[in-house]
């Protein structure tokens, strides 16, 4: 395999659930190692089920989908998967929590204990690692699933409006640490929200996707360098990226409502 | 403001009880029925202590009968809810027809009852194992198939084995399912047993329980004793649900919502 084979790769690909209408068409798409790849677009128009394919949790209809030049489901143990709400096991502490996708692949107790330590601390939650989830807020929860999902260090991580459920202040300090992660263990990422300053903010790549059936409209790069820090918000090309974004989606939308 | 409430909650039903025993009385005032029909409560309470030993006897007696048909039917629920829970087919094929063992009225069962597993104990136990296995397996088996989509999902994506998510994922999740189950259960084994003595018991060698006195009493026309007995058996009623509210704190209180603190 070529050293820069794109890590995602989707060919034609159309998907429909049963005998139902189309829901992706013509989704030609390749995620390069080390891009931050965001789809964004009006709700239903398959972003989620976009992730769904790329994880094998579900089948594509024609086409094709390689994860890592393997078809998804063989590509399972390089990939995590980040849903909306965080998804943690109540019954299980928070430190267990991060556990356990290590512990379903059989690793020692021993080293799942001490990869979980230095996961929690990366999120700063060690204070917290006795925890059940009920005790923890929103914006914690979400920090136990992210060091969850790092915790068996994915070259592809998958996140479904990871943030879509906390509050703008929250969301934009977890945005600054899903990048300062990303230096620490580096990971493609391919995400799905309904923020326009959240992908702006996030990503290299951004899809703009149509609806009914889903298929890509647009694409915008971000050049903004990396490491990118809060103050990027206050810039005003910031601000013309977003609106840029913004104008697209507004296009798909009225295309939609005619 | 702790206080006041817990009060409430403490007075409501003192309250209510107060009211029930005094429309007793005022029916009995009414009626003129006398106490071998309508006993008063003060005289069910002085059946009560003066039957004390035989009560307390048969009691013992029948809750070993009821604890035996509880255990029985919460160990069996568990497996066949498992069984069930783990497979479409076999939920298609089987479920059905432990319907149709639930719809059996047990007192058609008896004489094969006493036919096949003996009068006495072995038949009081199974009796009440029929009574109460139903809910068990109805709660667990609705649990074991409620779970979150989700983190099903985050099983199938780590890789996990069909045997890991029934064992970490499925069972742990379908446990506030069971113990309701058993909550169930527990204020049915009490009855199940009764009504086992009642209908397959034997009173050899003192092993007569509750159920048997109902029988005696009512041969004997000793009505407020009879109603002694029904107070008897409720209070073994409370003594087994409070078990598994026992058991239920101990499996939940630290993770469950059910058991979030309040914050006073
Ligand atoms: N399991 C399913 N069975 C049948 N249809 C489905 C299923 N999941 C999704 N769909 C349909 O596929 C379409 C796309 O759904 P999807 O969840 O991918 O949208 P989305 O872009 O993620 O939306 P949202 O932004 O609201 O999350 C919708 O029309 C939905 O009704
Ligand atoms: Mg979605």
């Amino acid at each position: 395999m070529e050293a820069n084979a794109p890590i995602v790769k989707f060919h034609c690909v159309a998907k429909r659930y049963g005998d139902g209408a189309l829901v992706l068409d013509g989704i030609d798409l390749a995620v390069a190692k080390g891009d931050f790849v965001t789809l964004i677009g009006p709700s239903g128009c398959g972003k989620s089920t976009v992730l769904k394919l790329v994880s094998g949790l579900s089948p594509w209809t024609t086409g094709d989908v390689t994860v890592a030049g393997k078809a998804p489901r063989q590509a399972r143990d390089r990939q995590a998967f980040i849903f909306q709400d965080a998804t943690l096991l109540p019954w299980l502490t928070a430190q267990h929590n991060v556990e356990l996708p290590m512990r379903l692949r059989g690793d020692s107790a021993e080293q799942r204990r001490r990869r979980a330590a230095e996961m929690l601390a990366l999120v700063r939650l060690s204070d917290a690692r006795g925890f059940y989830p009920r005790q923890l807020s929103g914006g914690m929860k979400m920090r136990v699933s992210i060091a969850r999902a790092l915790s068996v260090s994915p070259e592809l991580l998958l996140l479904d409006e990871p943030f879509g459920a906390l509050d703008e202040m929250t969301r934009n300090h977890l945005n600054e640490e899903l990048l300062a992660l990303r230096d620490r263990t580096p990971f493609t990422a391919l995400f799905v929200t309904h923020s326009v300053a959240e992908a702006v903010f996030l990503s290299n790549r951004i899809f703009v996707m149509a609806a009914r059936p889903g298929r890509l409209h647009a694409e915008v790069r971000v050049d903004f360098p990396y490491p990118r820090e809060s103050a990027l918000r206050e810039k005003s090309e910031f601000q013309t990226k977003v609106n840029e974004v913004s104008r697209l989606l507004h296009q798909v939308e009225e295309v939609a409502a005619r | 403001m702790k206080r006041a409430s817990d009060f409430w909650v403490w007075l409501l039903p003192v309250v209510t009880g107060a009211l029930i025993i005094a429309l007793w009385y005022g029916v009995r005032a009414a009626t003129g029925l006398q106490s071998w029909i309508l006993p008063t409560p003060l005289e069910v309470l002085q059946a009560a202590v003066r039957e004390r030993q035989l009560l307390l006897a048969a009691a013992g007696n029948t809750a070993v009968g009821a604890l035996l048909g509880f255990l029985f039917a919460g160990a069996a629920g568990w497996v066949t809810s498992i069984v069930l829970g783990s497979s479409l087919s076999l939920r298609r094929s089987l479920y059905p027809w432990l319907l149709v063992l639930q719809m059996t009225p047990v007192i058609v069962l008896t004489p094969v009852i006493v036919l096949w597993a003996g009068a006495g104990l072995p038949g009081i136990v199974t009796v009440t194992f029929l009574i109460s296995y139903f809910p068990v397996v109805a709660n667990m088996t609705q649990g074991l198939l409620s779970t979150d989509r989700n983190l099903v999902a985050l099983f199938r994506m780590s890789n996990a084995s069909r045997f890991q998510e029934l064992l970490l994922l499925r069972v742990p999740s379908a446990m506030p399912y069971f113990l309701a189950g058993l909550r169930i259960a527990a204020t049915l084994a009490p009855i199940g047993a009764i009504f086992g003595e009642y209908m397959v018991g034997s009173s050899a060698g003192g092993t007569g329980g509750l159920g048997f006195l109902v029988y005696s009493y009512n041969t004997q026309i000793k009505i407020p004793a009879l109603f002694a007995t029904a107070l008897t058996s409720c209070l073994l009623g409370f003594i087994f649900v409070a078990g598994v509210a026992l058991f239920n704190w101990a499996v939940l209180h630290k993770w469950h919502d059910s058991y979030e603190q309040p914050d006073r």
